[in-house]
């Protein structure tokens, strides 16, 4: 393409400009780098270490800090709460969403706006804002230190971009494929399941980032709502650990390294889809 | 109605009703009572009597509500300037280079996006521990011979607040450099191409092509700023504690608000209709300002 920024062919002054950008870039890929790698290999000093050569290599690789962290500061309990916190929110999100999405895009009728509209309300409110009103609601019932709470609000928090996203998808699907399966015996459920749901797979895989990386990163509602280190979740799990250990920094960047590279791996291996995903709200 | 319609007034139901209870149990009820709690005195969980709207006047006018949320609006205020000044910019330049394909903008693209996948706590517990007095930033002065630079980055007032700032947008510059690197590729390259052959310079090209075509996008990621910036809590909670300090230096409305509602401003019992009256104004500033972003481009945008 002619308007590319290439160095061939360009001149002293668009060679300048174009690398002068590429070293702020590269500036800003330093900076995003060295500290993560600092991180990981901090796990493996000694907190004499750290402070003495805060640059240096660690003089041996020994997996002590990783086995402390994850079995004896109960991390490993943390992973799994994370897991089952985000796993089940995200089930319920994806089915009450899609369901929601299909009766409000494949049907006509009076209310259609409105509800609509109801699903929609929570993409603008701060769901924070109403802290107070929900531990109310939690307590009333009886889910304070459930981990049944923070899933409900999960879903609450991850049904209106869902609804919103999913039902402008399924809008563009022709209804003369809903006819022919019609005409074949289907009730709505199974248009809705068998024809609609297949259809709507790439959408559904989006939406799924969208909402999995802010609920598994998620610490404000696990922070209210869950006391026993039993049920807490990896972020505020990593919160009372850094609460603490707050002086043993090799410690710390072992908890830190464990919270952060699980994350790192998967998006390694399926970036498009998490920048796709990611940035699916903002996104036309 | 005949039975058809009846028929499928049931799906409907059956299809809307799951979602529609969870949003309206957690998301809409929960809004009204905020605005109702925010109109009673409290004594702990329970409301004692309707004082109309005496829990505002008392956070706009009396000690030390009065302070606090000035501070902490303030505060927020800065964190929606800055990042809109330094993050949303950056991002915008960075977008703008990938599009035009700047050498190496595959790697670019996959590595500035990173950050943006961790936690606010993660990034902000690494990031506390880099800027201790003895940590990684300061130990980086002083290799490079800037021992005069080296500060307790997180303990001096003047610089707390800028530290958390500067900490947020290394972890969040990815997002809008890439929602802009989407809107750039979808301004369609004919324009660019004919631009290009008619002699128009790099600066040219941006400002009179680019920039008009993507105020769309630019709103977007604005309101969400707005947002992000009024729900600054985390940021805070790690790495100057809940009090937002030292001395109230880096309090928000974030803070302050979860401090009103689950132990007090100055150290007291949680005041329940002080801290709905703070979440009502959230919400409201939420969507004044979202607004007012949306009204502000619409008059802008430029359709092709």
């Amino acid at each position: 393409m002619i308007s590319d920024l290439r160095f061939r062919g360009a001149g002293w002054g668009k060679r300048l400009f174009i690398f002068l950008m590429m070293a702020i870039m590269t500036i800003y890929v330093l900076l995003i780098l060295y500290p993560l790698f600092n991180m990981v290999i901090s796990a493996f000093k000694t907190n004499r270490e750290i402070l003495t050569k805060p640059f240096g290599f660690p003089q041996s690789i020994g997996f002590k800090n990783f086995h402390t962290v994850w079995v004896e500061k109960g991390f490993d309990r943390y992973f799994a709460n994370s897991l089952l916190v985000t796993g089940v929110a995200m089930g319920f999100v994806l089915l009450f969403g899609s369901m929601g999405a299909y009766g409000v895009s494949r049907y006509r009728y009076k209310a259609n706006t409105l509800v609509y509209m109801l699903f929609l309300s929570g993409i603008m409110l701060p769901l924070k804002a109403a802290i107070i009103p929900l531990f109310i609601i939690v307590k009333r019932l009886g889910l304070i230190d459930s981990r049944i709470s923070v899933i409900l609000i999960f879903i609450a928090m991850g049904l209106p971009s869902t609804v919103f996203i999913l039902s402008g998808f399924m809008k563009g699907i022709p209804l003369e494929l809903e006819y022919a399966a019609r005409i074949d015996g289907c009730n709505d459920f199974q248009i809705y399941r068998r024809i609609i749901m297949p259809m709507t797979a790439p959408a559904i895989a989006l939406v799924t980032i969208y909402n999995a990386v802010p609920i598994w990163n998620d610490f404000f509602f696990p922070l209210v709502f869950l006391q026993s280190n039993s049920r807490k979740t990896l972020p505020v799990g990593l919160s009372t650990f850094f609460g603490q250990h707050a002086t043993n920094w090799s410690l710390l960047f072992t908890g830190l390294s464990i919270a952060i590279l699980p994350m790192l791996l998967m998006y390694i291996f399926m970036s498009r889809y998490f920048i796709k995903g990611m940035t699916a709200g903002a996104v036309k | 109605m005949d039975v058809k319609q009846l028929r499928k007034a049931a799906w409907i139901i059956f299809f809307v009703t799951p979602g529609l209870m969870i949003v309206g149990v957690f998301i809409l009820l929960p809004l009204f009572m905020s605005l109702y709690n925010s109109l009673f005195s409290w004594n702990q969980l329970l409301p004692v009597e309707f004082v109309g709207l005496e829990n505002f006047s008392r956070l706009f006018t009396k000690y030390p509500y009065q302070q606090r949320f000035l501070n902490a609006l303030q505060n927020n205020l800065i964190w929606f300037l800055s990042t809109m000044v330094l993050q949303n910019s950056v991002g915008l330049l960075f977008g703008y280079l990938m599009s035009r394909s700047i050498p190496g903008y595959q790697a670019f693209k996959r590595i500035f996006f990173i950050p943006v996948l961790f936690s606010i706590i993660a990034v902000g517990f690494l990031w506390g521990l880099y800027l201790k007095p003895s940590g990684l930033v300061n130990n980086f002065l002083g290799l490079v011979g800037l021992e005069s630079l080296q500060h307790a980055w997180l303990g001096e007032e003047r610089f707390a607040t800028m530290a958390i700032i500067m900490v947020n947008i290394w972890r969040w510059v990815g997002f809008p450099s890439l929602v802009f690197l989407a809107a750039i590729d979808n301004v369609p390259t004919e324009c660019l191409e004919a631009a290009h052959l008619d002699g128009v310079g790099e600066w040219k090209l941006f400002w009179k092509i680019v920039f008009p075509l993507i105020i769309p996008s630019i709103t977007i990621i604005t309101v969400l700023t707005v947002i992000g910036s009024l729900n600054v809590f985390e940021q805070i909670y790690t790495m100057t504690g809940l009090d937002g300090g030292p001395n109230y230096s880096t309090d928000t409305i974030g803070t302050l608000f979860y401090r009103t509602a689950f132990g007090s401003v100055d150290a007291g019992s949680p005041e329940i209709g002080i801290g709905s009256a703070i979440g009502v104004v959230i919400y409201i500033l939420t969507f004044l300002i979202s607004l007012i972003s949306i009204r502000f481009s619409r008059n802008r945008e430029v359709q092709l």
